[in-house]
């Protein structure tokens, strides 16, 4: 189990110009496989392009309290990347008088950027339809601090998405460190016991899943079935839906897919699941992603990636959500993983 | 052409059987996919019954697509161990039950 980021441990994969480079040669330079571009042409569905703004994800840091596996933001306790509360008032301000109907928070750990509850309370008083904040659950167990969570959480009606592996300490602590699995099924128990995840209730608790090796994730209604039935046995817990999301090849996951010698082979599997009704849907088309020092990307992977915003707008600052409109996507051979089989995105599956 | 008998890149070029024969090919992975679609067992239950099957059978290809399969579904490495067991306890069984043949011809020949 990794104990510092990429980045930390000067890894040549922490660079995203060496991913990139990675993951334009070799199958897709010799024409093995076709690239994404050439791939979406055949539908004609190149060039991607933005529809109207319905979701600003902002990243507000790359410091998280765990080190997974196979996060593609690469974050970890030692990562300094943190929004300041500056570019979150530039960020309220674009909440504010934008036409998005969804405001998802995400990291990192979020709540470890000490102006989180500052900018949830802020961002609340807003009224925006959904608002999201993806935990990791083990946070709230972390320190005393953050014990309240659950409190904090159900006061501002705060939709909770969080990471869950698996419905087994075997397979959740191998992906995400030891002792994730109980401080998981602890977090989650206080959530139920505030009312988050109950049938009916209007304190929304849904579930990521994402394989934990080099394998697609299996169907999300089937896998929700049996992460509910599971759960529900085992610990008293309930949810109300599971995304079930696909690793896109970047940062760790990269890194684990090359040191395993399973990247050609997870590159084909993607490639050969390829599904163009899931192209029509991808959440890049109604998502804007903002990093921790507020530029924009198309979606968080292309924040991880470096590859910012095909527009005249590229931060915050500059936000026009008229300009941002119909602009072309930026793409690459990772974006495959959005649109295997029935498609992934931050929501789960997309067709 | 592959030294080896087996090489795990064909098991990618299955559905290239269809191009010498289409109609049988066709016939064959249009029943294949129906075998395994949801029924009165699930998707899930069938996905071990054929890793157990791709043992006894010991087909490299079926082993890799069934253990992947599985782990899409979120079986476990306990569960796919456990049918592995189911499937070798048959195998064992077979072999051992034909010694009531052994036993009776014994029996009849040599008293």
């Amino acid at each position: 189990m990794a104990t510092k980021s990429l980045k930390k441990l000067g890894s040549d994969l922490a660079k995203s110009n060496k991913q990139l480079e990675i993951l334009s040669n070799g199958i897709f330079q010799n024409g093995e496989l076709p690239t994404f571009k050439t791939k979406i042409s055949e539908t004609s569905q190149f060039p991607l392009q933005a529809r109207k703004l319905e979701i600003l994800q902002i990243n507000v840091g790359y410091m998280c309290n765990q080190v997974c596996d196979h996060c593609h933001v690469d974050a970890g306790p030692d990562r300094k990347e943190i929004m300041t509360r500056d570019t979150m008032r530039q960020c309220l301000e674009v909440i504010k008088n934008s036409g998005a109907h969804t405001l998802d928070l995400t990291g990192g750990a979020p709540e470890m950027n000490p102006d989180f509850r500052w900018f949830v309370e802020e961002a609340a008083k807003v009224g925006i339809k959904d608002f999201i904040v993806r935990s990791n659950l083990t946070i709230i167990r972390a320190n005393k601090k953050y014990y309240d969570l659950p409190d904090f959480f159900k006061k501002h009606n705060v939709h909770v998405v969080s990471s869950m592996p698996h419905w087994t300490r075997g397979k959740t602590d191998k992906q995400r460190g030891d002792g994730v699995f109980d401080k998981s099924i602890k977090a989650l128990q206080e959530l139920n016991d505030r009312g988050y995840g109950m049938p009916d209730s209007d304190l929304r608790l849904d579930l990521v899943y994402n394989p934990s090796g080099a394998f697609l994730p299996g169907d999300q209604a089937a896998m929700e079935k049996d992460f509910k039935k599971a759960l529900m046995e085992d610990f008293g817990i309930q949810f109300h839906n599971l995304f079930a999301i696909t690793n896109l090849p970047i940062a760790r996951f990269l890194d684990f897919l090359i040191a395993s010698e399973n990247y050609e082979d997870y590159m084909y599997q993607l490639v050969e699941a390829y599904n163009p009704a899931a192209v029509e849907n991808v959440m890049c088309t109604n998502t804007l992603s903002v990093s921790w020092d507020g530029y924009l990307y198309d979606c968080d992977f292309n924040q991880m990636l470096e590859l910012p915003v095909n527009s005249k707008a590229k931060h915050i600052s500059e936000f026009n959500e008229e300009l941002l409109e119909g602009r072309n996507i930026v793409i690459s051979q990772h974006c495959y993983g959005c649109t295997a089989g029935a498609g992934s995105s931050c929501q789960g599956s997309v067709a | 052409m592959s030294k080896n008998y087996y090489d795990a890149a064909d098991l990618r070029k299955f559905g290239k059987i269809t191009e010498w024969n289409e109609e049988l090919g066709t016939k064959f992975f249009d029943y294949y996919g129906k075998v395994f679609e949801e029924g009165a067992l699930t998707a899930r239950e069938k996905s071990l019954i054929a890793l157990a099957v791709a043992h006894t059978e010991q087909c490299p290809y079926c082993i890799d697509a069934y253990t992947k399969d599985g782990l899409q579904r979120g079986v476990t490495k306990e569960e796919m161990m456990e049918a592995i067991h189911v499937g070798a306890a048959i195998k064992s069984g077979a072999t051992l039950v034909h010694g009531v043949q052994m036993m009776n011809k014994v029996n009849k020949l040599d008293g």
